[in-house]
């Protein structure tokens, strides 16, 4: 690789990428609804998401309303309260976080980035939207049918989840339940969909160490969560099958209420295991693309190559491999044998080493760089602060001995809401902020953008942080009011009431957000093509928004990696990934060599 | 640079905040200050980690902020400082496991002197039993359970008789001894929790769970429950107290004992009636036996 056009092209693989016969929809219908293009589905899968998240946004403010002026709000009832809590949880980490980042960014930035005309299998893909549809339409029918809305915690474990004293018995874990279901059965559509896409469907030249680290996130994520859902999946038929039939999967014998009830010899461990064999994976499932978004958007606004790909390729690589292997750090308390907590911590602080690398690596990027302060690059620098705190935070957790006092206390609270509901939140803001003009051929408004920016990031800080304490305090999870203790001082009060008080103005700074997107799609600044002179294949379509088949009449063809900014000994300060060595223009007259990929990314034989 | 500033701020706020603020945990009553002592290791390696990273990456976005004349540097990786940062990261878990490590083998490394209560957890309300002068308690099953033998002792285990049976009422703790908790539920999950203590374990219907302490301070402490168990989580309140050798005698002297408060259960007669129940003690003792030989 020392100069020249002639190396680079060697590294390109001789095969060409066939032409797919794409579905032309002939009507409104199947154009915009039953879509089969996957950046229609991408949207729709979007707007269905952050839909079903502003009920999840509102059931927060309900809950904190609750926990900051206790006695106040009359109309709250423990009944209530445990269920807001159920269904914000259970909407925030899978109808919300989850569709977005695989369902939303998947399909849109997929096969544009990698340089296809559509998924490979479209049909696939539009009933995966549908199927999800049907699952977030089940779920929100919980909160109307007699009982309510399922109020067992999130983590729905048995028996509690079934039985009478928890609100929702009746209906509500039916449907939640069979909303589950639906959802994997969804999910699993597109993430087949996605994985095969990234093997099958790169662009010519499109090596797999030439792709962006976004796409590097989502599959892996998407692999991630093919091999972890369905543990969650077969918890959720042995629930139903506990709950409607009388089986006793998970159901000891019990005595509720002086009444014997028939179950006898089930396990109320193993649904836990099930649950955290899928439960901590989901974790990386959200924050695997977050990883990746945030290094493609760090590098393109910092005018600078990301730090050291290969390492973050790697890293991606083995946390999804580690990732399954550390789930009973959920369970230090649960009971189960207390050997297993000298492997599960290990597993657990291993886990921290490729993950900090990548956090320095983040930073490193900015470092030397020429930082735009654009508003998805602050969003990405609040997430590597926020990040950064949930990480440490799970440090403390993660390790046996101290996870003990601390573990179902707020400060549990306060680090899993650091770690994957802000972060990955920030980065969806991020990602929306620098995708938007993709999309529309529009920027969001600046100055709202940075009110919407300081808010979220000041906001999320000042409720969390000081939460921790809580914890510390001793302060339980999941306590409808606190009610007399000798340990916990008045001022503790105070602070919730003050957390409360954030909880909201952050909470209607969305609003203004989501104002802002409504209002941009049509009267936003234009914003041309490639807005942020970016060199990954979605800015390089012919259309901005990129039209039906992304691409022109030929498919790119791809000569470098995706990080070709600031390149010494050339003009511009990025080169396109699909831009032809023969088109650089050269600055200087040294006639230097042009380092297109890092020399250790592509070893000639 | 507001951007540099507010950096600055969060990072040397969050100390202050730490050091200053009004919230900090409850004064220690057992044995388990090792597990506080990891806990203040593992808030200084992350601390300084923390405040690092933080105050580097505002030096770099003020130091690199944009300025058109400028160009970023290009070096794509740099293996030396990479494998430096993950040797650092990397002594730094070992730091932090450490500590972590040893104290949970201490934790379950129950010793051989401890003494064996019981926690009886149900909706919700705290029940526990203390063994009686045969320092023995007797095995139980959930399918004896009714209101004439609340905690479902086996009427023909003799250790039973005696045992001491506390419904709803206050626990107490001798100081200094040795004590291993077991916990028992009869409907959902709960968990025994007294921050003072700092440690806490979930019971669990259809199996015995344990932990162990030695009470450190006398005082009376607030019994919380800390895994969700309903409606009436919140509520399901206790307290134990930990009083000095003497008075704890004094205090045990005056329980009740499973003979004198159920003498028709205790006795066994109340049993004869169906042959099915008396299959299933049989089924039950064996049952019960094993599964606190391995309790052990």
């Amino acid at each position: 690789m020392s100069n020249g056009v002639l190396d680079e092209t060697q590294v390109i693989p001789p095969a060409e990428v066939e032409e797919v016969d794409l579905y032309h929809a002939k009507s409104f219908i199947t154009k915009w609804v039953f879509s089969q293009d996957a950046k229609i589905i991408a949207i729709q899968y979007s707007t269905t998401a952050i839909l079903i998240g502003l009920v999840g946004l509102v059931l927060s403010w309900m809950m904190r309303l609750q926990l900051g002026f206790p006695d106040t709000f009359s109309f709250i009832s423990p009944e209530d309260y445990y269920q807001f809590v159920t269904m914000h949880g259970m909407i925030m980490v899978i109808y919300l976080l989850t569709a977005l980042f695989l369902g939303g960014f998947g399909n849109y930035l997929i096969p544009l980035m990698v340089g296809a005309r559509d998924m490979v299998f479209p049909y696939l893909n539009m009933i995966s939207y549908w199927v999800y549809l049907l699952a977030v339409i089940i779920l929100t029918a919980s909160f109307f049918v007699p009982g309510g809305a399922s109020g067992a915690g999130w983590t729905l474990y048995p028996p509690q989840a079934i039985l009478e004293g928890t609100p929702g018995s009746q209906w509500g874990i039916i449907l939640m339940l069979v909303s589950l279901v639906f959802f994997i059965i969804g999910f699993t559509m597109g993430g087949l969909n996605y994985v095969v896409t990234v093997l099958q469907a790169r662009a010519r030249g499109m090596t797999l160490m030439r792709l962006p680290l976004t796409v590097w996130g989502i599959f892996t994520a998407t692999i991630l969560a093919l091999l972890a859902f369905p543990a969650l999946f077969v918890g959720g038929v042995m629930m139903l099958l506990d709950r409607v039939l009388g089986t006793s999967f998970f159901m000891p014998e019990i005595i509720q209420a002086g009444e014997l009830l028939g179950h006898d010899s089930g396990s109320p461990l193993l649904f836990q295991h099930l649950f955290w064999f899928f439960g901590h994976p989901e974790v990386y499932i959200v924050a695997l693309p977050a990883f990746g978004v945030v290094s493609d958007i760090i590098s393109t606004h910092a005018r600078k190559n990301i730090f050291g790909y290969r390492m973050m390729v790697w890293a991606i690589v083995s946390i999804a491999g580690l990732s399954f292997v550390v789930w009973a750090h959920h369970m230090y308390v649960s009971g189960m044998n207390p050997y297993f907590g000298f492997f599960f911590a290990t597993t657990t602080l291993i886990i921290a080493v490729p993950t900090a690398l990548k956090l320095y690596n983040w930073v490193l990027t900015l470092w030397k760089g020429n930082i735009h302060l654009s508003i998805p690059m602050l969003f990405c620098i609040a997430f590597i602060l926020v990040f950064l705190n949930g990480g440490i935070t799970g440090l403390f957790l993660g390790n046996v001995a101290v996870d003990i006092p601390l573990s179902d206390t707020m400060f549990v609270v306060a680090h899993f809401h650091m770690v994957m509901g802000i972060a990955p939140v920030l980065v969806i803001f991020a990602a929306i902020y620098h995708w938007f003009p993709l999309m529309t051929g529009r920027f969001l408004h600046e100055g709202w953008g940075l009110f919407h920016f300081w808010i979220t990031f000041l906001g999320s800080y000042l409720i969390y942080f000081p939460m921790h304490y809580l914890g510390f305090v001793g302060v339980p999870r999941r306590y409808y009011e606190i009610g007399e203790t000798s340990f916990i001082p008045p001022s503790a009060a105070t602070l919730n009431e003050f957390i409360t008080i954030m909880v909201l103005i952050v909470g209607f700074a969305q609003v203004v957000f989501i104002l802002n997107i409504l209002i941009s799609i049509f009267k936003g600044k234009p914003s041309g093509e490639n807005p942020w002179d970016a060199t990954t294949l979605e800015w390089q379509t012919e259309t901005t928004p990129p039209g039906h088949g992304n691409f022109g009449d030929e498919l790119p063809v791809v000569y470098r990696w995706a990080y070709a900014y600031s390149v010494p000994g050339v003009e511009a300060d990025f080169v396109p990934q699909n831009l032809p060595p023969d088109q650089i223009k050269r600055s200087g007259s040294s006639g230097e060599a042009v380092a297109e990929d890092p020399p250790e990314l592509h070893k000639p034989e | 640079m507001v951007l540099v500033v507010v950096l600055v701020v969060l990072a040397v706020g969050s100390v202050v905040f730490h050091f200053w603020s009004p919230w900090w945990w409850t004064p220690i009553a057992s044995n388990w200050s090792n597990i506080d002592e990891a806990i203040i290791i593992t808030f200084w390696i992350t601390g300084v980690v923390y405040t690092a990273v933080i105050l580097f990456m505002a030096y770099c976005v003020y130091r690199y902020r944009y300025h058109p004349d400028k160009r970023a540097d290009y070096e794509p990786e740099n293996t030396k400082l990479e494998l430096w940062l993950c040797g650092l990261t990397t002594i730094g878990v070992v730091g932090l496991l450490t500590p972590g490590l040893l104290a949970w083998n201490d934790f379950v490394t129950v010793p051989e002197d401890a003494v064996e209560i019981e926690v009886l957890g149900k909706q919700w309300e705290w029940n526990y039993r203390l063994p009686g002068k045969d320092g023995k308690l007797g095995t139980t099953s959930i399918r004896l359970i009714n209101d004439d033998n609340p905690f479902g002792i086996n009427p023909k285990d003799p250790n039973g008789k005696d045992d001491v049976l506390i419904e709803g009422d206050d626990l107490h703790m001798p100081l200094g001894q040795n004590i291993k908790v077991l916990l028992r539920s009869t409907d959902v999950l709960h968990d025994f929790y007294v921050p003072e203590f700092r440690a806490k374990m979930d019971l669990v219907p259809g199996m015995v769970t344990f932990f162990w302490l030695r009470p450190t301070r006398t005082g009376t402490f607030d019994v919380l429950c800390a895994e969700l168990c309903g409606v009436g989580h919140h509520i399901m309140r206790s307290s134990v107290t930990v009083d000095e050798k003497p008075a704890y005698e004094k205090w045990l002297n005056e329980q009740e004992t499973f003979a004198a408060l159920y003498p028709k259960a205790a006795d066994g007669s109340q049993l004869a009636g169906t042959q099915e129940q008396a299959r299933d003690i049989t089924v039950i003792t064996a049952k019960e036996s094993e599964s606190k030989t391995a309790v052990r």
